[in-house]
């Protein structure tokens, strides 16, 4: 990834539908060879700002740049980025070749090298031999890679991706994510993903977009957002957590489920209110003492590798996993260690406490 | 419960053949008769002297036709991007003039084209000199056109509400400009619609004899005009109107298989 050259520069986009602001500043940088997810709930403006970037919507205000250049005005057929849309959108009269071929013929290439093209597109998204098929008999999973090879022929700088694989069942899901990220690989050009499942764009991506609400909240590696969400959305979002309110009384102290905490963060006005999350798989279940913070099993689960289980301390409800069985109604101590306690500061997300 | 579907077909054939076969074989019984019942061509001979009309019929029904597609064309597409509640206050909008009767809207015209008529009154009240509309072919191309638009914009329209907005976004997106995606896409989509609009406008415009008969005078006798005349005019002859409409059936049917061939020409052309 080569980290200085910006494809893409979104500056302050902002978007309203109808009266409703659909999107509310959304800056974002997008990087050659970068493969970039948005990941957001349904309804948060993923599809709307890949919109954008394609072309398809004008943003109210704000800038798209494109190598530097502002293009907000520019229509799509004029703009180096194909798009594979969440429904495909098939060309109907047209068979398996001519769809991929429809880019090519629009610019007038020789007969000769579209065919080859064409070919080695079909062979990379493993469609050999279905040139003269029609499109409406082909499956779901057929036409996903019928999108991408027509997509992808025209050799654009970005490739948008508007949740290809949404409608693929999990198998195939699984094993197109890893064909995809092979192609962007192989091919060297930059995605932007727009996915809601997260575990989805922790596998493929290079950088994840967090948004919600029309808003971007945080922009990292997925290692990143999964260790170090920058707020309870995040954190909520991402992967299971224990998200719960409590006090920073001083750098590297925090009291919440009223007990008082060594952690390793620092920088907060002294007595403010935070939210902490703590990964169920960072609680480690102890013995029952004033030591640690105690509650009772009140439901235990076997999820292959470790068992999950809810300790309700108080008013709050722990998720732990745990690989050794502990049976419902033990009265178990729970250790947290300092670097496992993320704090955040507090905002207007409840999140899903207990 | 299991309806039997030869069944629930009868009532179609017991139509089909009351209303479509038999007077077909009457026709044909009656071209090839004379009034004493015996076999002879002489009503064929006759009809053939009627080519002239025919060809007539044939141009103006064209170019109604054509005028219909390029007027229709473009507002059955505009029309099928609006939202749903605009699409049905359109075609009702389209459908309005269809529950008048087909003759007092072609007596409307007659009143607006005369030559002393609403346009010449106008033109007059604005110190124009008067010209000449009513008993010309271009009034009936118009009345033709007024007519029968309907039934060329409902099937366009038809086909084109099933063209999807993400397959119109997929043309742009691959770089297809307005007049590449419409070329590429939908044209190529909407060829169906083309098709039936086509001989739903041309087939009644090519017999008809009202139009023509009220707008364009004595220059524009069409052939409907002249089986008109054949079987309820004062030139009745029975056998000899069964020939010419014979004749007519034969050309829209040739007309029709022509027009057919080339669009599914063009469809495949489309593919390539
Ligand atoms: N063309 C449009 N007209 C009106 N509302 C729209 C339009 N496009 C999107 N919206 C609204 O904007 C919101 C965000 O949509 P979208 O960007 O598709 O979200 P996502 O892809 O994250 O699910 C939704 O509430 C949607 O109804
Ligand atoms: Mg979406």
């Amino acid at each position: 990834m080569d980290q200085n050259k910006k494809v893409f520069e979104l500056k302050k986009i902002a978007k309203s539908f109808d009266g409703e602001q659909i999107l509310k500043g959304i800056d974002l940088d997008i990087h050659e060879k970068e493969f970039v997810t948005l990941l957001g709930p349904s309804g948060c403006g993923k599809t709307t700002t890949l919109r954008i970037i394609g072309g398809f919507v004008t943003p109210d205000s704000g800038d798209v740049l494109f190598l530097g250049k502002r293009i907000n005005d520019i229509p799509p057929y004029k703009r180096k980025v194909n798009t594979v849309f969440q429904k495909y959108a098939l060309f109907p009269h047209l068979d398996v070749f001519e769809n991929v071929a429809f880019g090519l013929r629009l610019v007038k290439t020789p007969e000769k090298e579209i065919v080859q093209r064409v070919r080695e597109m079909l062979a990379l998204v493993n469609l050999s031999g279905f040139e003269s098929r029609r499109v409406d008999l082909l499956s779901g999973g057929q036409q996903q890679r019928v999108a991408i090879a027509r997509a992808l022929v025209n050799r654009p700088n970005v490739l948008l991706l508007d949740e290809p694989l949404g409608a693929l069942d999990l198998k195939l899901r699984k094993e197109m994510q890893i064909e995809l990220k092979r192609i962007q690989q192989s091919l060297g050009i930059t995605f932007v993903y727009v996915t809601h499942d997260q575990e989805e764009a922790l596998t493929m991506s290079d950088t994840v977009v967090v948004m919600n609400e029309g808003r971007i909240q945080q922009i990292g590696t997925p290692q990143d957002i999964y260790n170090e969400p920058a707020n309870a959305f995040t954190a909520s979002f991402i992967g299971e957590s224990n998200i719960i309110s409590g006090i920073m009384h001083r750098d590297r102290l925090v009291e919440f489920a009223g007990r008082n905490y060594e952690c390793v963060d620092g920088g907060f006005a002294k007595d403010e209110p935070v939210d902490i999350v703590v990964r169920p798989e960072d609680v480690e279940i102890a013995p029952a003492t004033s030591e640690f913070l105690c509650g009772t099993v009140k439901d235990v689960i076997f999820k292959g590798v470790h068992y999950e289980m809810h300790v309700a301390c108080n008013d709050f409800m722990w998720r732990v996993q745990s690989t050794d069985f502990t049976p419902v109604g033990a009265e178990v101590g729970l250790r947290i260690t300092p670097e496992d306690i993320h704090i955040m500061h507090r905002t207007t997300y409840g999140g899903e406490k207990g | 419960m299991k309806l039997n579907a030869r069944w629930t077909s009868y009532p179609y054939i017991v139509w089909m053949i009351l209303f479509t076969v038999i007077p077909l074989f009457l026709i044909g019984y009656f071209a090839f008769t004379d009034a004493s019942g015996d076999f002879t061509i002489a009503n064929m001979e006759q009809a053939v002297k009627y080519i002239p009309a025919l060809v007539k019929s044939v141009s103006l029904a064209a170019i109604a036709t054509v005028l219909c597609l390029v007027l229709a064309y473009p507002f059955a597409f505009s029309m099928s991007r609006l939202s749903f509640e605009r699409q049905k206050m359109m075609s009702m909008l389209i459908m309005l003039p269809m529950w008048m009767n087909f003759l007092l809207r072609t007596y409307a015209w007659q009143a607006i084209l005369e030559d002393n008529g609403v346009i010449n009154m106008l033109l007059n009240s604005v110190g124009l000199s008067s010209v000449k509309l009513i008993n010309t072919s271009g009034a009936v191309v118009l009345g033709m056109v007024y007519n029968y638009i309907p039934f060329m914009i409902l099937p366009l329209y038809s086909v084109m509400t099933k063209i999807d907005k993400s397959v119109l976004e997929a043309a742009n997106d691959l770089g297809a400009g307005f007049f590449a995606t419409l070329y590429r896409v939908i044209l190529p989509l909407s060829m169906p619609g083309i098709v039936s609009g086509t001989t739903m406008v041309f087939v009644p415009a090519v017999s008809t004899f009202v139009i023509s008969g009220m707008l364009g005078g004595v220059n524009n006798y069409l052939i409907g005009d002249l089986i008109e005349t054949q079987f309820l005019g004062n030139s009745y002859d029975l056998n000899c109107g069964s020939a010419t409409s014979l004749l007519l059936m034969i050309v829209v049917l040739i007309t029709m298989a022509i027009f057919n061939h080339f669009s599914d020409e063009d469809a495949e052309e489309a593919l390539v």
